[in-house]
């Protein structure tokens, strides 16, 4: 069997000599359109990535809604992000796997190095279970553990890039920063670590690079370090707004949970802590809560961008047109064979020989496409590379979009050939034998 | 060899109907040389078309080594056409970019031989028809008598059991003429049936018995033999017959 096919690949590329005007045409099409679609769905694919593969059905975002009589709608969305009473107390609380709290911030850094002016960078305020729990990989080192949290250490973990800038790529382990004008011990340096989309904290950019500078959520509140993303208050606040009572919404909670049983058993436990506050004062409204995994927190925050959705769908209509083209062509090829194909038919081919054998031509035409429009589709990458949008170095094709631009092309150009391929088995062969 | 009995070919378009067999009657022996004659537009290549199963006939019966061809499906009717039958064409039928060796080869890629039994079989074809030196040229290098030649090795590479040409020499010179009618004559004494649809009385009395068709309808028929014996009609039929 398998022979047979080498045989019509033989065909296949014989016929692409003779009518090498008319088979360039037909790979120029297809390759168009395999080049734009999968510009596009690379994109859409880098975008609408899993961050954490393999363990994000287990990770869930926390959303309660504390927020004050006002407008209220039942049902409708609760706030995405937890007041720091509520973050704290359920840190506390412990009931899942894992839990960490977080908020983003900047931190200014004064490098002892010579010849380093001091700069910022961007940090994120958290506690221990973060690193387990996004299984961040660590080059030296490791994270912190709660009681570090809890006695509000001067501790820190930097990415490998600060670590390389601040000591040279030296192990900083054990060795201090000055971040804002206080001392902190590296305890970890990580490995490289960039989660696409950066799902634990969408308010600093869905796309951005990972923290540099990661310390105790305690200490930085109690250095006061500045924040970064959005904040959400309700009432007048008495002091600051990132106080422990403050009326306001500002930190990221996500939990571990091993299983769907422990994900409903939390879900009642954030009901159950819901009516609790709203019995002692502190909540207003109906219980209002949301547990969502990571991939579903994406989805309903709504990571993907649309004009990258309608940008695929487009290409890939223009595809469809550029199959249309190549449907046309291929006929216009098959049936001016229809001689070749009496004659074979009068040798012993089959109906389904003969269909076979103009769609492998097809596919052949479709694999000689997917060449030229991976070399497009790499064009395409590179010029979204260049365009001033948050998610443009993650433009690259990686092997499994490889794979995917092959079997697009042949797919497509299989599909394409189908009714060529049909009326060229259909030729009469008496007929054509008769008119020569 | 080759029966049919009856066998009634309709045309048939919005307009009008077309009947090009009338009830044709024709019964081939095993080994021989039949040519069958007649004006244009009698039936002859209807006639040659359905025996080699290229077209389905209207009505009445046709057997081919035994075997009923009524009803087969095309694969089975491809197969039978493979294994059994050579065609050799007025206009040789070469395909323009296939060179000799593979336009030899296309019929046994069909019947899935390998590598090796092809090669011995294209060599002994073309040694056959005094091409062997020229398996690597194209059809437009070749003489309308070269290509000839080509296609009748082409008929002959897979052994079938029955020739059919339809006027084989209609597009040659008379020299190049009588060596092809020499080839078929060699390969009808080395046992193969040979069918020949022809114009020309001078290349039709060369044949062992005429057959002369007008209007859809033989005549200057010998007997056939009756049709009321078993038919086999085997599950494969890609063996039948052997």
């Amino acid at each position: 069997m398998f022979p047979r096919y080498f045989y019509y690949v033989d065909l296949a590329l014989r016929s692409f000599r003779r009518n090498r005007v008319l088979t360039g045409l037909m790979v120029v099409a297809i390759a168009l359109g395999i080049g734009a679609s999968m510009t596009t769905l690379t994109v859409l694919y880098l975008l609408s990535g899993d961050p954490l593969p393999g363990k994000s059905e287990t990770i869930y975002a926390v959303q309660l809604d504390s927020h004050g009589p006002e407008g209220y709608r039942p049902g409708e969305e609760p706030d995405t992000q937890l007041t720091r009473f509520d973050a704290e107390t359920l840190l506390r609380a412990r009931r899942a796997d894992r839990q960490a709290m977080m908020s983003g911030g900047n931190v200014a850094i004064e490098p002892k190095r010579a010849g380093l002016d001091p700069f910022y960078a961007d940090a994120r305020y958290t506690s221990a279970d973060f690193f387990p729990m996004f299984e961040v990989p660590f080059a030296q080192g490791a994270g912190w553990s709660a009681a570090e949290d809890a006695g509000r250490a001067r501790i820190a973990v930097i990415s490998s890039e600060l670590n390389e800038k601040l000591f040279g790529g030296e192990n900083g382990v054990g060795r201090t920063i000055r971040l804002e004008q206080s001392e902190f011990r590296v305890v970890g340096v990580l490995g490289r670590w960039r989660p696409t989309p950066h799902f634990y904290d969408l308010n600093t950019g869905s796309y951005g690079e990972a923290e540099q500078v990661f310390v105790p959520f305690s200490t930085a509140r109690e250095l006061d370090f500045s924040r970064s993303g959005t904040m959400n208050c309700w009432s007048e606040t008495e002091g600051e707004p990132e106080g422990p009572n403050a009326p306001c919404s500002w930190i990221q909670f996500w939990v571990q949970l091993g299983s769907r049983d422990q994900a409903s058993a939390y879900r009642d436990y954030l009901v159950s802590y819901s009516e609790q506050q709203r019995k002692a004062g502190r909540f207003t409204r109906p219980p209002n809560v949301r547990l969502r995994d990571v991939m579903q927190w994406l989805d309903a925050r709504h990571v993907v961008p649309s004009d990258v959705r309608l940008q695929t769908w487009l290409a890939f209509g223009f595809l469809m047109v550029c199959l249309l083209n190549t449907i046309g062509l291929l006929l216009a090829k098959f049936l001016r064979r229809s001689q070749e194909i009496g004659v074979r038919r009068a040798l012993g081919a089959s109906r389904r020989a003969v269909f076979t054998q103009f769609l492998v031509e097809a596919g052949t035409v479709g694999l000689v496409g997917g060449i030229l429009g991976l070399g497009l589709a790499w064009l395409g990458l590179w010029a979204v590379r260049h365009q001033p949008t948050e998610y443009a170095a993650l433009a690259h094709l990686d092997l499994y979009m490889l794979g995917a631009t092959f079997v697009l092309a042949i797919a497509s150009s299989l599909l394409a050939g189908l009714l060529p391929a049909w009326r060229a088995c259909q030729v009469t062969p008496a007929l054509q034998l008769k008119s020569q | 060899m080759l029966t049919m009995q009856d066998v009634s070919k309709v045309y048939r378009t919005e307009m009008v109907q077309t009947h090009a067999l009338r009830g044709l009657d024709i019964h081939v022996r095993e080994g021989e040389f039949l040519a069958v004659t007649g004006p244009s537009g009698s039936g002859k290549t209807t006639f040659l078309n359905i025996a080699g199963l290229l077209e389905d006939f209207s009505a009445g019966r046709y057997q081919l080594d035994g075997v009923d061809v009524k009803g087969l499906g095309d694969e089975a009717r491809s197969r039978l056409r493979n294994e059994k039958i050579g065609f050799i064409f007025q206009s040789f039928n070469l395909i323009a970019d296939l060179n000799l060796y593979d336009n030899i080869d296309v019929p046994l890629r069909y019947r899935g031989m390998s590598r090796s039994d092809r090669k011995r079989r294209i060599e002994g074809a073309l040694e056959r028809v005094g091409l062997a030196s020229r398996m690597k040229h194209y059809p437009a290098e070749l003489s309308g008598g070269q290509q000839q030649r080509a296609a009748i090795a082409r008929a002959v590479a897979g052994d079938p059991r029955l020739l059919l040409a339809d006027e084989p020499t209609g597009n040659l010179d008379s020299q190049m003429a009588r060596e092809v009618m020499e080839i078929l004559e060699q390969l009808n004494a080395q046992g193969a049936t040979v069918v020949i649809v022809t114009h020309d009385p001078e290349l039709a009395a060369r044949a062992q018995r005429n057959v002369h068709i007008v209007d859809g309808v033989a005549t200057d028929l010998e007997p056939a033999p009756t049709l009321l014996r078993p038919v086999r009609q085997p599950s494969n039929p890609a063996h039948a017959g052997r």
